[in-house]
């Protein structure tokens, strides 16, 4: 029973990182850029919900409208400030302006909000499931991250093949010279791809802080990195392979945590990371790509 | 023979050098006329150490042309060497304080250089991205590691444990290393002048190593990895000697770093702290080694004189970090590039060719 109850517990997690390493994989797919400041977007959502709520005293809808909304711009102008110039440029530069920004998130976060733990409250007040007269107890966060999770899984797969848009977003990270020669809008649909990226990443920073509720500058970091390994465990580029690899990756971690030891949970997951890229770079479910000269 | 005479690279050479031993010139005589303030003096070391970081990571970044965000590992594994081998050495009755720190740094360059060989394998069949980041990893897999570790010496030998201070066994003796409290009761035996060394030693490697074939031969996969390929360069083989070079390097400096204070703990070592020494890489050009040791020096000693603003440091770090990497490539700046290289004849630093300056010229910044 234990272990069911890790394991839903992992998957709940790895919901968080899936839809974290959905703006990895999207962006990526688009820009051929790691943009290394994902993570902390996550973090500006979770502040600008709890900022609502504590000091605005919004409703949770209000306040997780707003953090979509808000990261939403943050994604655009981000884009549109440090990306855009670094179109054609090497990609050592942009990784690291990338770095840059993320340091710019976290740092602005210090100074206006303090470097002191917000405890942030769930944003789910729904009693726990329980399950088996009690012997499994599954918190309603879980259960409602993890339907998120599938709700924007289904509806991104949609708007990706249903939509002029999502078919266009494909076109560009097919061949984006070839696209912008079928007349579609190369740069508006990469400001696009940031915008929604940026968006889920709200979703993901609320979620993910209603289940662990301390909020600090730093909060998104880690999650970030776990997520970008997540994209990559699945396949870069790739939204079921985002899916996959971050609940894989949530389950691993949690069952480490359980069983294995606290302190090596994080050294257990990068492990799995790197054993990846070693055996199939490509990822679980992404197509390896051949170098042209 | 003048230096305006002199082959670009001999004069970039002996500029580096004299930055140096000018610095330490400087500083001695200042100290002893009592001009040194406190805090500053404080800062000596750790200023060495960061010198000696940022030149070693250049051979990665500028030299090389990876992204490594993981020197900070290689740092941490050389700083708890050194304090395993000071405590040995020092239980072993050696008290010669010089003796203690040359016995420290070389094993933790070795051990240092051995691991970042070990982790350059897998990490070398990488490029790009997925290598920063998996730098990155491993990285934080050392940091989290080395909070597992105890370590202890007593008259039997070495001691080692991974689950707590109190299996290690021993009655009497030292506990060296104590999981994430890290390491307790360093003797300080670090000093400026041997930290001025360590850059001296670190800078002769790096520009040897550049100046040398197969530093040229480095340089050529940077600049074209299939090229270099096809003209029969090993280019993982070249690869990975930089990165493992750079890793020894770190691991010394990160000796020197530990010995300037009494406690270090694994967690200072973090991914924090790799960026922190890539802001100075980028910030001084990357592949330009006197750039390196003057920005990571400036930069070191810049919150100490600005403490008004110290809480906006890194706020202005991130934010210059964008700025070198983004203003070459806005329009307006390449056209101002332009119309001042067509009005003064050659606008090009000569220095140029030894940067990775795409257009435009980053050895300016």
């Amino acid at each position: 029973m234990e272990f069911l109850a890790n394991i839903i517990n992992g998957m709940s997690l790895g919901s968080v990182y899936a839809i974290i390493a959905l703006g990895y994989t999207m962006v990526y797919g688009i820009a051929k850029m790691l943009n290394f400041a994902h993570g902390d977007v996550i973090m500006v959502g979770a502040y600008i919900c709890f900022c609502s709520m504590t000091y605005l005293g919004l409703p949770v809808i209000a306040g997780v409208v707003l953090s979509i909304i808000g990261c939403t711009v943050l994604g655009i102008v981000m884009e549109r400030l440090a990306y855009k110039p670094l179109r054609n440029a090497p990609s050592l530069n942009v990784l690291i302006t990338a770095i840059g920004v993320s340091y710019f998130l976290q740092n602005a976060a210090l100074i206006l909000m303090g470097s002191d733990p917000k405890s942030f409250s769930s944003i789910i007040s729904l009693p726990a499931l329980r399950l088996f007269d009690g012997a499994l107890t599954i918190s309603a966060t879980a259960v409602i991250t993890i339907l998120v999770c599938v709700v924007i899984m289904v509806a991104l797969t949609l708007f990706t093949t249903k939509t002029k848009m999502g078919k266009a977003m494909r076109a560009c990270s097919e061949d984006r010279d070839a696209a912008q020669l079928m007349g579609i809008n190369v740069n508006g649909t990469i400001s696009m791809v940031f915008a929604i990226g940026s968006g889920l990443a709200a979703i993901a920073g609320v979620l993910m802080c209603s289940a662990y509720p301390t909020l600090m500058p730093t909060t998104g970091s880690m999650p970030g990195i776990k997520a970008f390994t997540a994209a990559v465990l699945g396949g870069i580029g790739s939204i079921p392979g985002a899916a996959l690899g971050g609940i894989l990756l949530g389950v691993i971690e949690i069952l480490a945590r359980a069983y294995i030891s606290t302190q090596l949970a994080d050294a257990v997951v990068f492990a799995v990371l790197i054993v990846m890229l070693l055996i199939r770079p490509a990822g679980l479910l992404g197509k390896p790509v051949n170098e042209k000269v | 023979m003048g230096i305006k005479t002199l082959k670009p690279q001999t004069r970039s050479t002996i500029i580096t050098y004299a930055i140096v031993i000018a610095a330490f010139l400087v500083v001695t005589v200042l100290d002893g006329l009592g001009l040194i303030s406190n805090s500053l003096s404080g800062q000596l070391v750790p200023i060495c150490a960061y010198v000696s970081l940022a030149v070693s990571l250049n051979l990665v970044v500028g030299v090389s042309g990876e992204l490594s965000l993981g020197h900070a590992g290689f740092m941490s594994v050389g700083a708890f060497t050194g304090v395993v081998v000071a405590g040995c050495l020092a239980r072993m009755g050696i008290d010669n304080e010089l003796m203690l720190f040359a016995g420290s740094a070389v094993v933790g360059a070795i051990v240092a250089g051995i691991i970042g060989f070990l982790v350059g394998i897998p990490v070398m069949r990488l490029r790009g991205d997925y290598l920063a980041i998996v730098t990155l990893a491993f990285g934080e897999i050392i940091k989290n590691l080395l909070n597992n570790f105890y370590i202890g010496v007593d008259d039997a030998g070495l001691h080692f444990s991974m689950t707590d201070s109190s299996s290690l066994g021993m009655t009497q003796g030292t506990i060296l290393i104590n999981g994430p409290k890290g390491a307790v009761g360093i003797d300080k035996i670090s000093t400026f002048a041997l930290g001025i060394l360590l850059v001296l030693i670190t800078v002769a490697v790096v520009l040897n190593l550049m100046h040398s074939r197969d530093g040229r031969a480095i340089m050529a996969v940077r600049d074209n990895r299939i090229a270099a390929e096809s003209v029969g360069i090993n280019t993982t083989k070249y690869r990975l000697m930089a990165f493992t070079v750079a890793s020894a390097l770190a691991g010394a400096a990160g000796v020197l770093y530990a010995m300037n204070y009494s406690t270090i703990t694994p967690s200072q070592f973090d991914f924090n702290q790799s960026i922190l020494i890539l802001v100075y890489v980028v910030l001084g050009g990357m592949g330009n080694i006197w750039g390196s040791i003057v920005s990571a020096a400036f930069l070191t000693v810049l919150p100490e004189v600005l403490r008004p603003i110290n809480q906006y440091r890194m706020l202005l770090y991130a934010i210059v970090l964008i700025l070198v990497m983004v203003v070459p490539h806005l329009k307006i700046y390449q056209r101002a590039a332009e119309a001042l290289r067509r009005r003064f004849g050659r606008g090009e630093a000569d220095d140029a060719t030894e940067s990775v300056a795409t257009e435009g010229g980053e050895a300016d910044a």
